[in-house]
């Protein structure tokens, strides 16, 4: 497949610029990844990642609050941020006529946020009814992103609870904020992209125009999140007031994928085996011949594949009849794994897998808000923003031993098992990580 | 928070020596290319429109069957529960593949094909690599000439449909639309989105084959490609595919709703809820109608994006709510204007009552000129960028297509838009934004709300 030209640069303050023109349509995507996310955040204050990224839509140097939104919208564009373990995104699609527009935008808040007590009050309100929405009130919950770390990992950072809890969000301060931008919002601790339709060196020109004076300072060292994976199975449940029906997620580690990134894709690869589609495996098994699960799906990462440096996750999950047992649907899940650890999958079910990634990789390119995404977090995570168009070929070659082995290596005995049940129904609450009030 | 030792204050943060800069000008907006396309009816009496969108070498297909309710009253009939069994099984089995067959040939082409079901329409989804256009209109034209729906497929999908019936019963907004659908209509089908359990278990083979027979007709139907091919060629494609799918009459269009009239909220009790989901409705206008572009601004105005008076008054003023926002939905031959906002139990009757007063005051104190300016910009923009990819046109023209509409209303709308006057935009918000012309429900824990909301009045408590 034909690859888009990539054009990228440092401006003298750290700023890390990815440039990825296509002509196709009159639209550019500007985005800003900031390499923190919530494994950066401290003992109780859990969330604060995720609230700080809300703080940064509230208001500039140049700009009053509220008005960042109007601007984007009043240009005819469309904006949001998320926060990952590992970063912090902040992105806009807008007419092309715009960009400068945006660039100025991003540049404003990445120089002078104006952070103020009445703002950090309202969105931590903002942010606890954003829990209750996503967690707190709905079934299934923070099932398993926000469940299954607890039991998977031991250190703070890679265990706690990413939304936070609702005591540390009312804790924080104005003060933690400024620490927390000072610390991890300089220049040179994060990558600018710009996609879609402009000339790069005009691009070029407006980045240094609006970034250039951000003023540099100095990158904190990114700690190393790793832990030993498990000696022996570790296991969890958790009840779910609102939920109809039990659940199982199973969470094991898997290799590095930016020292690594081969051996990661074999799980890549294997996650489709799984469960991509009516003929993987675990469809099969489970759905159509076993008929005891409604839904089951296998994927790496928790927020999706190549989102996280390590340790990062292959995760199993499957809610299911409350007649069956989460052990039944456990042990046929392991008989899978060992069957395809023994005879390894067919050339046809990797071919499949191939296709279908490389349709995925297209149909992702085309939606320019996800374009722009994939090429600033690969470049922040992984140092190369060409992996995206990478992926389909390095996928296509990983072999069917490389299957078996990834498949091998999920072991029972080096693995979480998190069993959800319904409210009402029997077991302990060991790991109630949803949120208080 | 243990960060380092020094560092700048929040005030410092937000100061720099040259003080606050100007916000650069919009430069010059180049036009989108021309779409070449082709729109027009087979002999069998399916429309097709195919459109070319070069970005990526893919091809995305939308199928649309109108699949109404031939009853005037869902009181008794099995058509839903019918109509979901179908939708679930209709590509699992032809007298040529197998379900796993099926999966294996589009999965070759890196392709995918679904189908789901609504009380207006049976819609087919797919997409593959663009050398896959031929596999995907193979399979799609076995399904709909010949599928054999296995007599074991049937009986594990409709078990496997009580049970997802059940999950998405659980969920808080699927409580609510299904509320607020049978309080705004009755028992007439367009408010019966899912059927009951019961109604799906008793569900038969032969029912399918019979419902397959009468109701899965090409007349009427519109089949939408978009993607890296000439639109002649698409055409060609689809008729060698799809020439042969025939059938007595044509697809069924539902009925017209009943007039959606203003009154109280239905209050409904979810018992341990410690989130309200606050739904109303009103009447809105069809997209042909002339005063529909005036109607689109002000409802941006009033809560159709992040910029609008409703999210900056519970969100970004109050902290009441994560997400609220108001939205056209099309119905058949009509339209209803959707308030939605989830909140706090707490703040559930102080963010119904900011919503009613934000209702009064878009009429009242009607938009300014920066505000029409801003909501037309964003409704140009956004419909831009919204179909930009190939996935998102087709499923726009599809859309469209379904209210009898074509390209040629997409690409003349961004005129309609820049046309509209305030005082236009003034009369649709006086118009359709009163507080008396809405009604609605609000699912949350009764025993919490009721006080407050007794006292606010217009809300019936159960």
């Amino acid at each position: 497949m034909a690859l888009p030209e990539l054009h990228r640069f440092t401006l003298p303050n750290g700023l890390r610029v990815v440039l990825a023109p296509d002509p196709s349509a009159p639209v550019v995507g500007v985005s800003v990844h900031y390499d923190v996310g919530f494994r950066s955040e401290p003992e109780g204050r859990t969330g604060f990642a995720h609230l700080f990224e809300h703080l940064m839509f509230q208001g500039s140097e140049s700009l009053e609050k509220l008005a960042h939104f109007r601007h984007v919208q009043s240009s005819g564009g469309t904006f949001n941020g998320s926060t990952h373990p590992d970063y912090t995104d902040y992105y806009q699609v807008l007419p092309s006529a715009a960009l400068e527009r945006a660039l100025f935008l991003e540049a404003d808040r990445m120089r002078a946020p104006k952070i103020t007590e009445e703002n950090l009050r309202n969105q931590i309100d903002v942010v606890k009814e954003e829990i209750r929405l996503n967690v707190l009130n709905r079934p299934y919950g923070g099932f398993p992103w926000i469940l299954l770390p607890p039991v998977l990992f031991r250190t703070f950072p890679n265990a706690h609870n990413g939304y936070g809890d609702f005591t540390d969000l009312e804790n924080a301060t104005v003060d933690d904020c400024a620490a927390f931008f000072d610390t991890y919002y300089a220049p040179g601790n994060a990558v600018l992209t710009v996609a879609g339709d402009f000339q790069p060196e005009a691009a070029k020109a407006l980045v240094e125009k609006h970034f250039g004076d951000v003023p540099a300072r100095p990158v904190p060292e990114r700690p190393s999140f790793a832990e030993a994976p498990p000696k022996g199975e570790l296991r969890a449940e958790h009840t779910d007031q609102h939920a109809p029906m039990p659940a199982v997620a199973m969470g094991y580690r898997i290799p590095d994928p930016v020292n690594e990134v081969e051996g990661y894709l074999a799980y890549l690869v294997l996650a489709g085996v799984l469960t991509d589609g009516d003929g993987s495996r675990l469809q099969q098994r489970l759905v159509h011949r076993d008929a005891i699960v409604v839904d089951v799906g296998a994927g790496c990462g928790l927020f999706g594949p190549l989102e996280a440096r390590d340790p990062d996750t292959f995760n199993i999950t499957a809610i299911h009849a409350p007649e069956v047992t989460s052990d039944q649907v456990v042990a046929a899940v392991d008989e899978e794994l060992l069957r395809l650890a023994e005879e390894g999958p067919t050339e046809q079910e990797l071919a499949k897998v191939t296709a279908r990634w490389v349709s995925t990789m297209h149909r992702e390119h085309d939606r320019l808000t996800s374009r722009t995404l994939g090429l600033g977090s690969a470049e922040l995570l992984f140092g190369r923003a060409e992996l995206l168009y990478e992926l389909p070929d390095k996928l296509a070659a990983i072999t069917t031993d490389e299957v078996a082995a990834a498949a091998k290596a999920l072991r029972p005995d080096s693995r979480a098992v998190l069993v959800l049940n319904p409210a009402g129904a029997a077991g302990d609450d060991a790991s109630d990580n949803g949120g208080t009030e | 928070m243990s960060a380092p030792t020094t560092h700048r204050s929040a005030e410092e943060i937000g100061r720099t020596a040259l003080g606050p800069r100007p916000l650069p000008e919009l430069g010059e907006q180049r036009a989108a290319a021309d779409l070449s396309t082709v729109d027009t009816v087979l002999a069998n009496g399916l429309r097709v429109i195919a459109v070319r969108r070069s970005s990526v070498p893919l091809v995305e297909v939308r199928l649309r069957v109108p699949f109404g309710d031939p009853a005037a009253s869902s009181v008794g009939s099995t058509h839903a529960a019918r109509a979901e069994v179908l939708a679930n099984t209709v590509l699992t089995g032809t007298a040529s593949r197998s379900r796993v067959d099926v999966d294996t040939e589009l999965a070759l082409v890196g392709g995918e094909l679904d189908a789901v079901v609504d009380p207006e329409r049976l819609a087919f989804s797919g997409n593959a690599l663009v050398s896959g256009l031929d596999t995907v209109l193979d399979v799609l034209r076995d399904a709909l000439t010949g599928a054999t729906y296995p007599a074991e497929e049937v009986e594990r999908e409709r078990a496997r449909l009580v049970e997802r019936i059940r999950l998405a019963r659980s969920q808080p907004n699927v409580i609510a639309r299904e509320a607020l659908q049978r309080h705004l209509y009755g028992d007439h089908p367009f408010a019966k989105e899912m059927p009951e359990a019961d109604e799906v278990a008793a569900v038969t083979r032969d029912d399918v084959l019979a419902l397959h027979a009468s109701a899965v007709l090409p007349r009427g139907s519109v089949l939408v490609v978009v993607g890296d091919v000439e639109p002649d060629a698409a055409v060609r494609a689809v008729e060698g595919a799809l020439g042969g799918w025939t059938g007595e009459g044509a697809a069924v269009s539902l009925s017209p709703l009943p007039v959606v009239e203003g009154g109280d909220v239905l209050l409904v009790h979810r018992p341990g809820a410690v989130q309200s989901q606050i739904r109303l409705a009103g009447r809105g206008l069809v997209r042909t109608d002339p005063r529909y572009p005036a109607l689109q601004i002000a409802n941006l105005v009033f809560g159709g994006f992040f910029s609008s008076r409703l999210v900056e008054n519970i969100r970004e003023d109050k902290g009441y709510t994560y997400s609220a926002r108001s939205h056209p939905e099309f119905t058949p031959e009509g339209a209803t204007l959707l308030v939605d906002a989830d909140t706090a139990s707490e703040v559930t009757a102080a963010a119904l009552l900011e919503t009613r007063y934000e209702l009064g005051r878009l009429g009242l104190v009607p938009p300014s000129e920066s505000e029409v300016d801003t909501a037309r910009r964003y409704a140009i923009g956004s419909l831009l960028t919204a179909t930009s990819s190939q996935g998102g046109l087709a499923s726009f023209l599809v859309n469209l297509a379904g209210l009898g509409l074509g390209i040629e209303w997409f690409t003349g709308h961004p005129d309609r838009l820049a046309a509209v006057t305030v005082e236009q935009v003034a009369e649709a918000a006086l118009e359709f934004f009163a507080p008396s012309s809405f009604t609605g429900v609000l699912v949350g824990d009764a025993e919490l709300l009721a006080p407050q909301l007794r006292a606010l009045g217009g809300v019936s408590l159960p």
